[in-house]
């Protein structure tokens, strides 16, 4: 009896050691991708990085300025675009999942998720580009909304579906009429959850880079004009990058430093906006 | 004193096929408590519920026959309209998680688009929570969240939410089944001191809640409304045997 439980805890102490094992294989290279980008980035990354224009080839220096530029407003117009028609359909998925449409939308929407991103950017090139003659930054801003949409459809499917059926009852039952009660009553109950798909939206699109080859194409120079072709920091690090020059690789790094600074620090506001707007039931 | 408030006539509900009431003819009296009782499934809480029209929201569910409230069919009304004149206390506390005690009492009025200034406001919060007893608990904690209280306060808490609407009818669904002794005995209390103001339906399953607190008590079973009398008699001398093998505890 003594040798079989020495037996059984010699095998559970392995198989713990397995679980550890295999759970640093996983963070190691996470970190040391991390790691190296710090590296790499931090040394190029000061005030004038990130406030000037890219210099032309064999002039030292140059900033990412356009792109840091550029990217917070295709991804703000793409949030705009997304966020409402993700919402929304996001509480009509949770009201309505016994209805017809609401399977055939639900596939949709797994098929929408699934649509590789290159692919993305070719239709939206279709649609938004060449029918206009020109690229564009809303043209990127569209591609990016589209591939924002499932994550912010889910999240607030999810979230909506888990706030007790009690609350809503409640509120009918005071004679709120029914828009009201999900307005007030069911999107509020539910707010950590849909902030927390809508951030998580955003963080993924960040880095999108091929959505945006054929749509907001990049620019050299500072423009805000949305109907323009504009630069992104995806679009600067992927050209910088297969540059043959050394000054500009060193710049691909800066902006591959900035961009990961930029996604995680809107995954740490993910989870302190959980924190803040989470509400007991 | 002895007039009625609500009345329905042939009210027949169903769910999908199952035919959960049936033909259900009853009379409420003003300023009275009725109980409901009757064992798991008789269709009592689908009977209160169809008074206030939630039934009808629940999917496949459909009614026949009409519920006249002082002698309007309110199946012929608008349903949003109807609630606002039915406060309802479900079986399991459910304060609005997102607002504060204060907010909660009058979220009847703040959600319904109504502007009320601070000190009808205030005057509202202070009243409806002395009516519901809670008053001298939570006078300090006005600003907390209402789900920080204990279960029995919120459940006097939801009966406040429903009194700021000024209700004619207060219906309540199990309200103390998921109470202990002590917060029940407060909310039974409450409800006979209610009844001055009010008019109170109790679907209960206990009997002997039934017994203490109403003035007529409806017997259900099977979805037929077996006995309707003074509560007295139906716990004395009941005139149907399934009556008498429901209280006297052969069944339910």
């Amino acid at each position: 009896m003594k040798e079989k439980i020495k037996f059984r805890e010699s095998r559970s102490g392995a198989f713990r050691a397995l679980v550890i094992l295999l759970t640093v294989v996983t963070v190691v290279p996470l970190v040391a991708v991390l790691y190296y980008i710090f590296r790499k980035g931090i040394s190029v990354i000061d005030w004038h990085f990130l406030v000037s224009l890219p210099k032309p080839v064999g002039e030292a220096g140059g900033g990412i300025f356009n792109a840091l530029i550029g990217s917070i407003l295709i991804i703000i117009m793409a949030a705009v675009i997304a966020v409402p028609l993700g919402v929304t359909s996001g509480i009509y998925f949770s009201e309505n999942s016994k209805t017809r449409i609401y399977n055939i939308a639900h596939l949709f929407v797994d098929v929408l998720q699934g649509i590789p991103s290159i692919v993305m950017g070719i239709l939206v090139y279709l649609w938004f580009v060449k029918p206009f003659g020109h690229f564009s930054a809303v043209s990127g801003s569209i591609a990016l909304a589209f591939m924002m949409l499932p994550s912010i459809i889910k999240s607030t499917e999810e979230t909506l579906k888990l706030v007790p059926p009690t609350l809503k009852e409640a509120s009918l039952a005071l004679g709120v009429p029914y828009y009201k009660t999900i307005l007030w009553v069911i999107v509020p109950a539910g707010l950590s959850g849909i902030l927390n798909g809508i951030i998580l939206g955003v963080a993924r699109v960040a880095g999108e880079t091929a959505p945006l080859l054929f749509t907001a194409f990049g620019n050299p120079f500072l423009s805000a004009n949305i109907f323009k072709p504009i630069a992104s920091l995806p679009l600067i690090i992927f050209n910088y990058a297969i540059s043959p020059y050394d000054e500009w690789h060193r710049l691909a790094w800066g902006a591959s430093f900035i961009l990961v600074v930029i996604v995680l620090t809107l995954n740490i506001l993910t989870k302190l906006a959980e924190r803040k707007w989470k509400v007991q039931f | 004193m002895e007039s009625s408030i609500l009345r329905t006539e042939d009210f027949n509900a169903w769910f999908g096929s199952s035919h959960v009431l049936k033909n259900i003819n009853i009379e409420i009296e003003n300023n009275q408590i009725t109980a409901v009782m009757g064992p798991s499934g008789c269709g009592k809480s689908t009977f209160i519920r169809c008074i206030n029209r939630l039934h009808e929201l629940t999917e496949n569910a459909t009614t026949s026959g009409k519920i006249f409230l002082d002698d309007k069919n309110i199946y012929e009304s608008n349903p949003t309209l109807i609630r606002r004149k039915m406060g309802m206390v479900f079986q399991h506390p459910n304060p609005f998680n997102t607002m504060s005690i204060y907010q909660n009492v009058i979220s009847g009025y703040t959600l319904n688009g109504y502007k009320l200034s601070k000190s009808e406001k205030d005057g509202l919060v202070e009243e409806s929570l002395k009516q519901a007893a809670l008053w001298d608990e939570v006078k300090d904690t006005l600003h907390k969240k209402g789900t920080f209280l204990s279960g029995g306060q919120q459940q006097r808490l939801c009966i406040a939410r429903s009194l700021a609407m000024k209700p004619e009818i207060l219906l309540l669904d199990e309200p103390t089944s998921a109470l202990d002794p002590i917060s029940t005995t407060k909310i039974e209390d409450l409800l006979l001191d209610l009844k001055k103001n009010y008019t109170i339906i109790i679907v209960t399953h206990n009997m002997q809640q039934a017994a203490r607190v109403s003035d007529k008590t409806a017997f259900f079973y099977l979805g037929e409304l077996i006995e309707y009398d003074v509560t007295k008699k139906i716990f004395i001398n009941p005139s149907d045997t399934r009556t008498q093998n429901y209280i006297t505890g052969r069944f339910g």
